[in-house]
This record gives C-alpha cells, sequence and structure tokens, in this order.
C-alpha cells in the first residue's frame, strides 16, 4: 500500500521535472515551422477551406448564413478537409535508459522524453492525437493531454530493459517507439509485427549513448546493467571493443531490417548529438508517414 | 662487499634482486583489480569469451617502476655505504699508534687532520681499540688509552711552530715500545732526517700507513735588505707550475695599530722552487714593519718576523767644531758620515732639536761641554737606551770636563791635556792596537796593522777603570771606553772622529766597531759566539699557525743557543730581545730549504681528505617511497580514476605552502598601517603572554584616552622580523632568554639608529635596584652590550617623558622602583628662565630601561579586566593608574619627540609676537 505523504511527496518531486521538460519540450517544438498540414481539399476540419454554392444534397444546416446573406445565392463552407491522426508513443522507462557516459550528456531516458513530448506537442498543434502506448492514455487532442503525457512519462521502470507494450494501439495509427533497443529484440519483433498486421506504422528511434557506440573501455572490468541483474566480468575490454561493435552493427541492421519489412522507419540518435535534429528527423518521419 | 665506492653492510640481502624477474613475472601474471562499470550495452556482451586468459597488461613502463622501487628497497635494506672506511687494514685488538709530525708545515691542514684523527677516534672507540698518539715535536712514552680518551684531548694536540728535530725522531724510536701496533703517520710532507730510521722502527711493530696533504707547502725566508729594499724569497716543496702568491707585509700605523703596509706579489716560474721579488719602501715605513706573510697560507713557515736587521738605525751627528769650512777632509764628522751613511739615517742639527726625535744613537764628536738642560735630556734619552758615542779632539782635551770628578756623561774621567806620542815632536812610535779582550764588544775583529794612534785622551786610573775598556793600546793605555747607564750606554773614542790623531777612521775596523756598537745597523746576524753569555728574552712567539702571540713567561734563552740552535720548546720562534738589539728567530731560515718526503714503496700514502662514509640505504628507501607513490598515480591514471580535480588535490597536499611565514608576513604588513606596539619574544611563554596583555592594556587606555589609536600588539622575533615598522619594542628580560643573533643586532642597532625605542623591563625593582646584581639585570647588561646605546642617566626630574601627556614624577608598574634610566642630557643643557625644565637632547631617547614590570601593570584581559594585582587598595589602584600614565607618557614621547620639549621655547615666542 502506497502511504499517502510519501506518494505525494514524490508526486510533488515529480511535478517538478514537469514544468522543465515541458518548457524544454515546448522551446525545441517551437523551433520546427509547421508544415502543410491540410489534405488540400474540403473536408472535415477546423480551417476554412471555400465558400461553394450550395447544391443539392447539401444538408441545410451547412449553408453558411452569413456568406449567403451578401448574395442571391446560398453558400456552404467548406473547411479543409483535416484528418486526425492517432499517434501512439511509447518511451522505453527502463533502468537501461538511465545511462549517460559523462557527466556532460544527457541520460538517454532523458533525451527521449524530450524527444517524446517535444513531437507530441507537435502532433498536438497539428491537431493529431497523441497517447501514449499501454492503457493509462488513449490518444487525445489537447493541452491537458500533453500535461498528462509529460506526467506518465516520468514514471520510471525498474527493468533493466524495456519492451514495447502494444495494447491500446488503434488500428491504422502511427506509433513512435523511443527505446535503446539493447534488450531482448523478440518483443519488439512481436510488437512491430502485431503492428504491421493492425496497419499501424511508425517511426523506431534507437537513442544510444556514444559510450555505447565507442566503447573506450580497457583493463579488467566487471560491466554490470543499470539494474543490476546482469553482469559480465572481462579481463580484458579492450579486446571485447571489436566484438562488441559488431553486435551492436548487427542489432541495429536487426532492427532496420524490421522496420524495412514492417514498413517503418528507423533512425539511430546518439545522446550526444543535437536534440534538434533528432526532432526534425522524427516529425518529417511522421509527417512522410502521414502522407505514404 | 664493495662494488666501486659504494659497499654494503649486508650484501647477502641483495641475493633478492634475483627475484625481480620472477616478481615481474608474477606482477604481470596477476590481474588488476577489476573496475566495476555501469554499462547497460551488457546485453550485447554476455556471451562474449576473453580472447587469452592473460589480463590486461600493465604497460611495462609501469613494471619498471615498480621493479625499480622493489630493487631500491632490496638494494637500500642491504646497506649501502657511499665511500665505506677500509675494512682491510689490520683490524681487531692491534693497538693503534697514531703518529703526528706536528709541525709548522702541519699546520695548514690541522682541521683536516683533525676531523681525520677525530674519525679514526670513533671508529677505533667503536672497534675498543687502544690508542696511543705520538707527537714527534714532542715525543712521549708511547700510552695506549681508550679512543674516548683522546677525543678529549684532540683539540690540545695542534701542531707546534718548530719541527721535530733529528734527536726527538730517535727519541721517538726509542720510545716506542716492544708491543706490535698498527701505526698511522700523519706527515707533513717535508723530508728530515731520522724519519727513515722511525719508520723502520714502526714498521717493526706492525703495518705503517701514511696520511699526507697533497697540496704543496709554501714557506717564506726571512727578509734582507739588499740596498736599501727588502728582497722577499718564497720557497716551496715541489717545483710545480707556474703560480702566483703575494705576501703581506705587516706594520704599525702612526697610531699604532697593526695593518698590512705592502703587499708584494711573487710568482713562481714553473720548474722553481724560489720566487724572488724586490720591495721598496720609504724607510720610515720599512722600519715600522713587524711581519712578513704569505696571504692564504696560515703556518708558521709563510710568516718572518723582521728584527733590527732591518731597521736603518737613525744617528744624529754633532760636531764641537764646525768653523773650518771647506776642510772637508778635516771635519771631525766627515769619517763617521761615510762609515754610516750606507747602513744609517743620520740627523743633524742642535742637540735639542734632536732629542725628541729619539734616535738609536747621537754621536758628539769634540763636543766638551753641554749646557745643563742638555744633559739632563741626554741623560734620560740614555736611560732609555740610547747610545751616546763620543770622540775626544783639541776640544775635549782642553777642557775641563770630567777632570776631577767623572762627568755623567763620560765613561771615565780624563787626564789634562791628554798625550801625543809618534809626532813629530814627541818620542817613541804611534801606538798600535792591542788585541781585543774576550769581554770586549769588539772581540774577534781583526786589527790591521797600519792602524796607529799617535794622541789621544788619557783617563784617570779607578777602580772602575778595568772595567769599562774595551778597547786599548799596545801599552795599555785605554783606547775605547764605555760606561752603562740605565738600558743605554756612553762610549768614549780616545782619538778624534778624522785622521788627525789616528788612523783608526780610515780603517775597515772603524766601521766594523761603529756595527758593533749598534752605532750602525747591524746587517747580518750576529753568531753565536758574538752573544755568548748573554740572555735573550722572547717577546713575542709564533705560533703553528702563524699567529703572534705574547711570549708571556716564556724563560730568556742563551745568546749562544739564540743563533744556531734547531727551534723547538725551549727555543720557539718568535721575536727576541737582547742588551741592544731584537733578534727574531724565524721558522725558515735564509738558509731553508723545503724537500718532499719520499715514503718508501709499501707504505701506504693517503690524503686527508677521507671522504666522508655516507650511508645511503635511508635515501633508496625514500626513493623507492617516491616510485611507489608515483606508481599509485600513474595506477589511478591508467584505470582512469585520476580526476583532474584528484589529481590538484594530491598536488595541493603535496606542496602544502608554509602558512607561518605568510602569517608572519601579514603581521608586519599590518603593522605598517597602524600604530602597532611590540614586545620581544622572549621564549618564555607566561612572559610572553603578559607582555602581549599588558601591551594590549597600554593600547586600549591609549585608545579611550588619547588620540593615538594603536592596532592589537604583536610579539616580535627579533631573528626574522623587521622592526622598522614598530614605533617602540617593549623587552622584557628573563634570565635564560636566547642571545640575539650579529644579524638581529645589526638590525636593533640601526632600529635604535632610526629613532626607534627600546624599554627595557628588568621585572626585578621589588627584589633589587637597578644594575647587574640580580640574574636580570646581568642578563640585560649582556643582551645590551653589542647595542649602540648612548651614555645613560637616571630619568632627571624634567625629563620629557614627565610631561608629553600626563605629568609624572612617578613611573611605577606593578613595582615601584625609582630608577628609570634613559639616555643623558648633553651637559650643555640649560634651563631657560622662567620654565621649570631644561632645553634637553634634541631626539627621543632610544632606549628607556627600569625594572618595574610595567606590562604586568598594564595587562588586561579582553574585557579590560586587570589580569595582576598591583599594591594594595585604592592606593594600588593609583599605582596601576599611574603605570597607565607612564605608557602613555611613553608611547606619545615615541610618536611625537621632543615636540613637548619645545616648549621651552614659549617665553621667547610669546616675546617674538610682541606680547
Amino acid at each position: 500500500m502506497i502511504q499517502p505523504l510519501p506518494l505525494r511527496a514524490r508526486a510533488e518531486h515529480e511535478a517538478a521535472w514537469l514544468p522543465p521538460l515541458l518548457a524544454r519540450a515546448e522551446h525545441l517544438a517551437g523551433a520546427v515551422l509547421l508544415g502543410e498540414h491540410g489534405r488540400r481539399r474540403s473536408g472535415l476540419g477546423d480551417d476554412f477551406w471555400q465558400y461553394r454554392p450550395v447544391q443539392p444534397g447539401d444538408s441545410r444546416r451547412w449553408i453558411d448564413h452569413r456568406r449567403s446573406a451578401k448574395s442571391d445565392t446560398q453558400f456552404v463552407k467548406q473547411r479543409e478537409w483535416q484528418i486526425a491522426q492517432s499517434v501512439m508513443l511509447w518511451v522505453d522507462n527502463a533502468a537501461s535508459m538511465r545511462f549517460a557516459s559523462d557527466k556532460t550528456l544527457p541520460e538517454k531516458a532523458d533525451r527521449a522524453r524530450l524527444l517524446a513530448m517535444s513531437i507530441a506537442i507537435l502532433l498536438n498543434r497539428a491537431g493529431e492525437r497523441v497517447g501514449l502506448t499501454g492503457t493509462a492514455l488513449p490518444p487525445r487532442r489537447g493541452e491537458a493531454q500533453i500535461t498528462r503525457i509529460a506526467d506518465t512519462l516520468m514514471n520510471e521502470d525498474s527493468d533493466d530493459y524495456g519492451s514495447p507494450d502494444m495494447r491500446g494501439m488503434p488500428s491504422h495509427g502511427r506509433a513512435i517507439f523511443l527505446s535503446d533497443f539493447m534488450g531482448d529484440i523478440a518483443p519488439v519483433q512481436t510488437a512491430l509485427t502485431s503492428a504491421a498486421d493492425r496497419g499501424v506504422n511508425g517511426v523506431l528511434m534507437q537513442i544510444l549513448d556514444p559510450a555505447e557506440e565507442a566503447f573506450p573501455y580497457r583493463g579488467r572490468t566487471i560491466f554490470q546493467s543499470m539494474g543490476g541483474t546482469l553482469a559480465h566480468e572481462t579481463l580484458k575490454a579492450s579486446d571485447l571493443r571489436d566484438r562488441y561493435l559488431e553486435r551492436l552493427a548487427e542489432r541495429k541492421a536487426e532492427l532496420a531490417q524490421l522496420c524495412a519489412l514492417t514498413g517503418w522507419r528507423y533512425h539511430c540518435h546518439h545522446s550526444s548529438d543535437s536534440a534538434q535534429a533528432a526532432l526534425l528527423w522524427l516529425y518529417r518521419a511522421i509527417e512522410g508517414g502521414v502522407d505514404a | 662487499m664493495t662494488i666501486g665506492p659504494i659497499g654494503f653492510a649486508a650484501p647477502w640481502l641483495l641475493v633478492a634482486l634475483a627475484l625481480l624477474p620472477i616478481l615481474w613475472l608474477i606482477l604481470r601474471a596477476v590481474p588488476p583489480a577489476p573496475v566495476r562499470r555501469l554499462f547497460p550495452g551488457v546485453a550485447l556482451l554476455i556471451g562474449l569469451k576473453d580472447d587469452d586468459s592473460v589480463t590486461d597488461r600493465t604497460p611495462w613502463w609501469l613494471m619498471l617502476l615498480r621493479m625499480l622501487a622493489v630493487a631500491a628497497v632490496i638494494i637500500g635494506l642491504a646497506g649501502p655505504v657511499l665511500n665505506p672506511e677500509d675494512k682491510n687494514q689490520a683490524r681487531g685488538d692491534t693497538p693503534l699508534l697514531i703518529v703526528l709530525d706536528g709541525s709548522w708545515a702541519s699546520a695548514r691542514d690541522w682541521t683536516a687532520q683533525r676531523d681525520l684523527l677525530g674519525d679514526m677516534l670513533s671508529e677505533a672507540g667503536r672497534e675498543s681499540r687502544p690508542v696511543a698518539i705520538l707527537r714527534l715535536t714532542s715525543p712521549e712514552a708511547l700510552q695506549f688509552q681508550s679512543a674516548e680518551a683522546w677525543r678529549s684531548r684532540l683539540s690540545g694536540l695542534g701542531p707546534d711552530a718548530w719541527e721535530p728535530s733529528p734527536t726527538s725522531l730517535d727519541l721517538a724510536a726509542a720510545l716506542l715500545g716492544d708491543d706490535r701496533f698498527e701505526t698511522r703517520w700523519f706527515s707533513d710532507g717535508l723530508a728530515r732526517d731520522g724519519r727513515k730510521v722511525l719508520l723502520e722502527a714502526l714498521q717493526d711493530r706492525g703495518t705503517v700507513s701514511v696520511y699526507e696533504s697533497p697540496r704543496a707547502t709554501i714557506a717564506l725566508t726571512p727578509a734582507t735588505l739588499v740596498e736599501g729594499n727588502l728582497q722577499i724569497t718564497a720557497i716551496r716543496v715541489t717545483a710545480g707550475g707556474a703560480r702566483d702568491i703575494q705576501v703581506a707585509a705587516t706594520g704599525r700605523d702612526p697610531s699604532g695599530v697593526p695593518r698590512i703596509l705592502a703587499v708584494l706579489p711573487l710568482t713562481f716560474e714553473a720548474g722553481q722552487t724560489e720566487a724572488t721579488e724586490m720591495l721598496s719602501l720609504p724607510p720610515e715605513l720599512r722600519a715600522r714593519l713587524t711581519q712578513f706573510q704569505i696571504v692564504g697560507q696560515d703556518h708558521a713557515g709563510a710568516v718572518t718576523l723582521s728584527d733590527d736587521t732591518l731597521k736603518r738605525r737613525e744617528v744624529a751627528l754633532i760636531a764641537g767644531r764646525e768653523d773650518r769650512e771647506g776642510l772637508e777632509l778635516l771635519s771631525p764628522l766627515h769619517y763617521l758620515e761615510q762609515a754610516l751613511i750606507p747602513t744609517a739615517d743620520l740627523l743633524g742639527g742642535g742637540l735639542t732639536d734632536i732629542l725628541p726625535a729619539n734616535p738609536d744613537a747621537i754621536v758628539l764628536a769634540d763636543v766638551a761641554t753641554l749646557a745643563d738642560g742638555e744633559t739632563a735630556q741626554m741623560l734620560e734619552w740614555i736611560q732609555r737606551g740610547g747610545v751616546l758615542l763620543r770622540f775626544a779632539g783639541p776640544r775635549l782635551a782642553a777642557s775641563d770636563v770630567s777632570r776631577t770628578e767623572e762627568d755623567a756623561l763620560m765613561p771615565v774621567r780624563l787626564r789634562a791635556g791628554g798625550r801625543s806620542v809618534g809626532g813629530a815632536m814627541s818620542w817613541g812610535e804611534p801606538k798600535e792596537l792591542a788585541p781585543f779582550s774576550e769581554t770586549s764588544p769588539f772581540f774577534g775583529l781583526s786589527i790591521p796593522p797600519d792602524v796607529t794612534v799617535s794622541a789621544q785622551v788619557m783617563a784617570q786610573p779607578d777602580p772602575t777603570l778595568a772595567d769599562r775598556v774595551v778597547a786599548q793600546l799596545t801599552d795599555g793605555t785605554p783606547l775605547v771606553t764605555r760606561k752603562r747607564i740605565g738600558q743605554g750606554q756612553v762610549v768614549l773614542f780616545h782619538v778624534t772622529a778624522n785622521a788627525e790623531w789616528s788612523t783608526l777612521p780610515l780603517s775597515g775596523l772603524f766601521v766594523q766597531m761603529l756595527e758593533r756598537l749598534a752605532v750602525s745597523a747591524a746587517t747580518t746576524l750576529p753568531t753565536a759566539e758574538d752573544l755568548a753569555g748573554t740572555t735573550w728574552q722572547p717577546i713575542k712567539t709564533v705560533s703553528a699557525d702563524g699567529s703572534l702571540r705574547d711570549a708571556g713567561n716564556l724563560p730568556g734563552v742563551a745568546g749562544e743557543r739564540l743563533i744556531d740552535d734547531p727551534l723547538g720548546p725551549e727555543l720557539q720562534p718568535g721575536l727576541y730581545e737582547g742588551p741592544e738589539r731584537s733578534i727574531a728567530r724565524n721558522v725558515i731560515s735564509a738558509e731553508t730549504t723545503l724537500t718532499s718526503v719520499t715514503w718508501p714503496a709499501d707504505v701506504p700514502v693517503t690524503g686527508l681528505i677521507r671522504p666522508a662514509q655516507q650511508p645511503l640505504g635511508g635515501w633508496l628507501l625514500a626513493l623507492a617511497l617516491i616510485f611507489l607513490s608515483v606508481d599509485v598515480l600513474a595506477s589511478l591514471a591508467l584505470s582512469g580514476r585520476l580526476l583532474p580535480a584528484r589529481a590538484a588535490m594530491i598536488l595541493a597536499a603535496v606542496l602544502l605552502l608554509p602558512q607561518e611565514a605568510q602569517a608572519q608576513d601579514d603581521k608586519i604588513r599590518a603593522a605598517t598601517s597602524e600604530v602597532v606596539l611590540a614586545h620581544v619574544i622572549t621564549g618564555d611563554a607566561q612572559i610572553d603572554d603578559t607582555a602581549q596583555a599588558g601591551l594590549f592594556g597600554l593600547t586600549q587606555t591609549m585608545f579611550f584616552r588619547t588620540s593615538v589609536e594603536p592596532a592589537d600588539p604583536v610579539g616580535v622575533n627579533l631573528e626574522t622580523d623587521e622592526l622598522a615598522v614598530f614605533p617602540m619594542i617593549y623587552w622584557p628580560i628573563t634570565p635564560d632568554q636566547p642571545i640575539p643573533s650579529d644579524v638581529a643586532y645589526a638590525k636593533l642597532n640601526s632600529y635604535l639608529r632610526a629613532g626607534g625605542m627600546i624599554l627595557f623591563d628588568t621585572r626585578d625593582a621589588n627584589v633589587s635596584g637597578f644594575g647587574a646584581a640580580s640574574p636580570n639585570g646581568a642578563k640585560l647588561q649582556q643582551l645590551a652590550a653589542p647595542l649602540d646605546i648612548p651614555p645613560l642617566e637616571p630619568m632627571p626630574d624634567d625629563h620629557v617623558l614627565t610631561r608629553t601627556f600626563y605629568l609624572l614624577q612617578d613611573f611605577p608598574g606593578r613595582h615601584s622602583g625609582r630608577n628609570v634610566w634613559v639616555e643623558a642630557a648633553p651637559p650643555d643643557a640649560e634651563q631657560i628662565e622662567g620654565m621649570p625644565f631644561r632645553n634637553l637632547n634634541d631626539g627621543v631617547t632610544p632606549v628607556v630601561i627600569g625594572g618595574n614590570d610595567w606590562m604586568s601593570a598594564w595587562a588586561m584581559d579582553a574585557r579590560g579586566n586587570p589580569l595582576f594585582p598591583v599594591g594594595r587598595g585604592f592606593a594600588g589602584e593609583r599605582q596601576r593608574e599611574l603605570a597607565y600614565r607612564f605608557g602613555v607618557n611613553l608611547v606619545m614621547h615615541v610618536l611625537t619627540g621632543n615636540y613637548k620639549s619645545d616648549q621651552v621655547h614659549v617665553p621667547a615666542l610669546l616675546n617674538r609676537l610682541g606680547q
């Protein structure tokens, strides 16, 4: 049973994170110019598209009387057709994401949250519905949803490696998976195939720390996973480097291939790189995916 | 075991060095401690196997560092010793005999010899070997004693100023006894007879090794007078390369202080053992020379004393008849001048003018009578050692001088008229001289046959006549008579000084006789026969290191031994004074040649500088520690754990800055911007604390009562602190405080001269008056002796200190002694009309000395409570108040100088203002 007071304290503590995260995410999102969102044809949407003369079959309720009163013909105000997509985010919150090889670098989880929030804000502005995979946050629109997402993103999992959760994923929706994909790849495969089955396509963004790419270790070392469940001892870390990099490259190739098979897009982002570039790529990828 | 210059105390430990390669392998095999790293990518690593089971190798240089550290430890523990003492010499319980030449030639190296000797003695002490020391200059029977006993006598074994004579060497050889012993011979490097015999005797009794300085000995032969110049010759033992030396000629300056009057450079040409140079000095300077010394050579051989042989005597010539102008050859003084000019300085003039010049001799040629005053002066001059030489002549013969009564200035009574023999108007042949008797100063001079006497004054027969005759004619009539007066003498030649009455002035004998009478300077040393029967008193002796020493009560030396006997304890080199002259016996005579000793091939000869035995173990262990700490840093760096911050911290810890010096500087710097009172740190914590509290109390009092607002007082260390920033220094005297160094005294003196003031407080006015009676007073005298302190007087009633702020007549502290001493007023200080005080000295007294323990009366804690009781009740508080007032006055006096004293001018100023 969770004691109210600690819970409150933790909530306060966590909530303290939110404004900065939100602010940073807003800031990052503000840097991205919104592109063409409309479908360039009339349809359901918020934005004005055109007035056209009433045609037979138009419901009278559609007549725009303000425009029609200016002339003898009756007009129907058409709005631009806008389709609200459901974009589901999965942000890996497992222990492995809480790694930063250097004090100057953000944790991978931090970068993942930042990107997720930023893209959520952008998508929200674009009128899409954003939610988190799982049952907690089904896709919705609005500022409140952003706050809720930020709130939920602050949850941390104690598992070493996370696996995508496909529950609550609407069919033909979009999905964004942010993780380091260091753990077992089978759940990812399962998730992606089931997503493909449901007509969901999306983006797989692998976030890696530079140290994970470079493996700058030497000498006798015991490597431990962040959660401490896995350990590997070597007498000569420098000898492992090549083989580790090989395996990493394999893992990346596997992910890329998986994406290619399921129609997803794959990108590898390093926490030392600019978050903005990653956000741009992510946005384009989602937008492109929507267009496709 | 010895490797090169390094020996090992525990050489078997070096075997461990063989383990180093094994250690190398082991160290390489043992993996370094694993580093634990959090790494998400570990999932990818699972299942990867290490290629080989060998761990990542420690870098070779780190291994090398560790190996070096271990090697340093091993070698360090093996007890390495640099320049170990040779252990191969005969050891064990063989007694050790140390033979010291102990001559003047050893004096230069005596310090080195003594150090080496001390080492040998302590070594022998460690080995419990009995030691005997044999000094060849004064051989005694061998006494084998413990080394410690000798060590305590070491400083008394210094060299003598003479050389061991052959007889003393023989004596030493005879004194050796029959036991066996090892001999170490400290040689002075000079060859001398008898060495060989002694060496053989020593070798019969054990091994002999010789310790000898390789430095060449240079000596100075006595200076001789050649044609008015001084010829100075230096000799050396071995004819090496060219060498320049300098000879300093020392004499007394006009005020009597010995000074170097001239320095003469000498050059030994390569291959020459002798260097000669002429030193030309004015006779006046030359007469003052007392010694010559080779600069930088501190031994008796490099010193020669000058005696009368270098001095030109001053002779005054006075003739009775000066009327026969133009007839040079008939002048009574002509022949005297000719005889004396080469060796003496001649004076002319009236007797009263000459006597104050104090000539060595005065010649009166045919002068009959002197004025009474002149006679008295003359007598006094003779009493002091003057030589009065009188010649007869017609005037003397005709006068009544010394006719019936013996004249004070005549050796004998004279008959009237004299006699003439062998002349044209007389019978008989001119008389010749009889051989000189043994008691005559002329004894030994050969008499040329052509010396004849044709006229003379005749001596009256007297009981004393026989004693006074020093030369006579063949018929027994006296020709030269002499009388001693005090230290001087009167000599009468019964003939004229020219050739009128005799041919004596024409002969060489005349010159020799003058020399014998010490009228002209004897340029050559007298022979032993000349001096027979006389006793010569040593005045100064030369010690082995070339310094002069008062002879003290050394016994006199018989004249016959003075010249030719070898120098020794009974005849020490130095200056001897005899009846008429002084003679210097120098270590080196004109005939001395220096030859270096050649030792047989089987005698090992070593220098005196034995490289000090230096244990290296500690250094090596320290080196190992350094290696290990470098290893720590390197290991940290290698494993990536040496963060810059950590490295900086370690460095900072290593290079910990000395904080104290900084604090000290701060203290002084603070004192530059404020008025700060200071007290001398005595080393007695209680006194220092009290002084600090006392000055704090005074500071507070000043702060509250006056416009002087001093900062907190400080204690000063006289040795290290700058004093100039303090207006006043309080110096409490304790009997056991250290005497400041010369540097500190120099600082104190410049402080006093620059207007600083020191308040000395003996703090004992309760038990003693001011003076050396108490321990503190004695200490004060000792402390203040080197200080530049003007004459002092007890503080007069009208001293400026009594009115610089408060009007005071008493200066009590915790005690109320009356005497406080300040700089004495100048004698011309006078009271000005209408003012109650004098116009005193224009400066601040540099010292105030008293014993009233002011600091205890002033002492105050931080809250202003007095720390020490003063007196009783209200009177005591009054006394404390007066103590504070004295302190205020004192500081005011220091800060304002004589400003209060200027009030003495007030009447004059008022007058000038027209009031």
